[in-house]
């Protein structure tokens, strides 16, 4: 049985479609028949059972910039060849140009029901945005990976194409997407854990079921130089609220954050403020609210001049259950806010 | 968060008595915590020597708010 030859879309950035590089970033999203430039690659490693039959492109400002317009215009051009497949990139640790290959997979896949594979250095910040939807092959973070990385980009995105089974991400080589599957083990759990353990304490290998999610690093910003003028904030995950929670925080499974005076407030008594905080027992917290929101000790700094000023805001919302997507938007809400305040520290405090 | 507010280059003090979870999530300004449910209190000691530790450790966070770092790092 001979099976239909695939046909393929690959997209590309400007500089990889060869328009030019930055200079070219603003170029609006064209199309060009056949495989161009890193195509090439990908077509010696699609074989015979595919073909690149158009490239379509746009230049990284012109997607950033504009994006849903960009986006709606590549996804005409792509399902102007009726590709079987769309291929984007690799965009290896280029930020904007992994955005776009993960967006566009993303849209044609959901307008066009049409497999997508993209390929991303593992570290490139669209992988934390994209990787949950979209298969990402793992690359290195430069283009001298490129060749590697296609092979590995071909041979998943024809298993995609032809709704062949897909193995699992260390296998196929693509980043985890987050997916649990149901599988039969010969040993039971309690078995495979003592074994697990017995290959460590011998210093052998061993690989754990359960991987502890990869999280990046922030470079540091410099320290605060006066902290006599510094105009520090209060920050909390621990749910101090006013008593009576009038404005209904959630306990756990945060939605939203608040923020709160703390204008004429020289200690957080029981009186008047509380914990909600659904995930763990309140009630030292509730005794002295201080314990979680330092603001007695905060106030006493500032009359003594070692701060130049607590700020009469604090922030807050309940750290338990709370999504790692909501907290990312909450703390880019609130670091507007603090930006906008002038605050030059935070004090962070979580139970 | 207290990376994300770092990102945007506020320096953050993460008080939190998880130190591994804060170690494996990475903060880079890390003060360990008295206790899951009172970080800045102990309901052990009396009032005097509770506040106490808790000027101390708040000390110690503004040590860190004042200290130029590479990366990471527990103030303990």
């Amino acid at each position: 049985m001979t099976m239909k030859r695939l046909r393929v879309v690959h997209y590309l950035n400007q500089f990889f479609a060869g328009s030019g590089g930055e200079d070219k970033a603003g170029e609006g999203p064209r199309n060009r028949d056949g495989a161009v430039g890193p195509g090439q690659v990908l077509q010696r490693s699609l074989g015979d059972e595919a073909e690149v039959v158009g490239t379509v492109s746009c230049g990284d400002n012109f997607f950033t910039e504009r994006e849903d317009e960009a986006v709606g215009s590549i996804v005409e051009l792509i399902r102007s060849y009726a590709p079987d497949l769309l291929v984007a990139g690799p965009a290896f640790n280029a930020g904007r140009y992994g955005v776009a290959c993960g967006r566009i997979c993303q849209a044609v896949q959901e307008t066009l029901g049409l497999p997508a594979v993209t390929g991303m250095y593992p570290e490139n910040p669209a992988v934390e945005l994209y990787r949950q939807r979209v298969h990402i092959v793992a690359s290195g973070p430069s283009a001298t990976s490129m060749p590697a990385t296609l092979q590995r980009m071909a041979g998943l995105g024809i298993k995609l194409a032809r709704r062949a089974q897909v193995g699992l991400p260390a296998d196929e080589g693509y980043i985890p997407r987050g997916l649990r599957f149901t599988g039969m083990a010969k040993e039971t759990a309690a078995t495979r854990a003592v074994d697990m353990l017995l290959r460590s304490v011998r210093g052998e290998s061993w690989e754990t079921e359960w991987p502890l999610p990869h999280y990046d690093r922030v470079p540091p910003p410099a320290a605060i130089k006066d902290m006599g003028r510094a105009t520090l904030a209060l920050v909390t995950s621990g749910g101090i609220v006013p008593r009576g929670n009038p404005d209904r925080i959630e306990s756990t499974y945060a939605t939203k954050w608040l923020k709160y005076s703390l204008a004429g407030v020289d200690d957080l008594t029981s009186e008047r403020w509380q914990s909600i905080h659904g995930g763990y027992d309140t009630t030292r917290a509730n005794e002295d609210p201080d314990r979680v929101l330092p603001v007695d000790v905060l106030r006493e700094l500032e009359r003594d001049g070692a701060i130049g000023r607590l700020h009469d805001q604090y922030w807050v919302f309940v750290g338990s259950g709370a999504s790692t997507t909501n907290a990312r938007r909450f703390a880019e809400e609130m670091a507007r806010e603090l930006v906008a305040s002038s605050v030059q520290g935070v004090i962070f405090t979580a139970t | 968060m207290a990376k994300e507010f770092e990102r945007k280059g506020i320096p953050t003090a993460f008080i939190s008595t998880i130190v591994p979870l804060a170690e494996s999530i990475g903060p880079n300004r890390i003060i360990p915590g008295q206790g899951i449910t009172h970080p800045l209190g102990d309901p052990m000691l009396s009032r005097d020597e509770e506040r106490s530790l808790r000027r101390r450790m708040i000390q110690r966070a503004l040590e860190a708010l004042q200290t130029d770092i590479e990366g990471q790092t527990i103030f303990r």
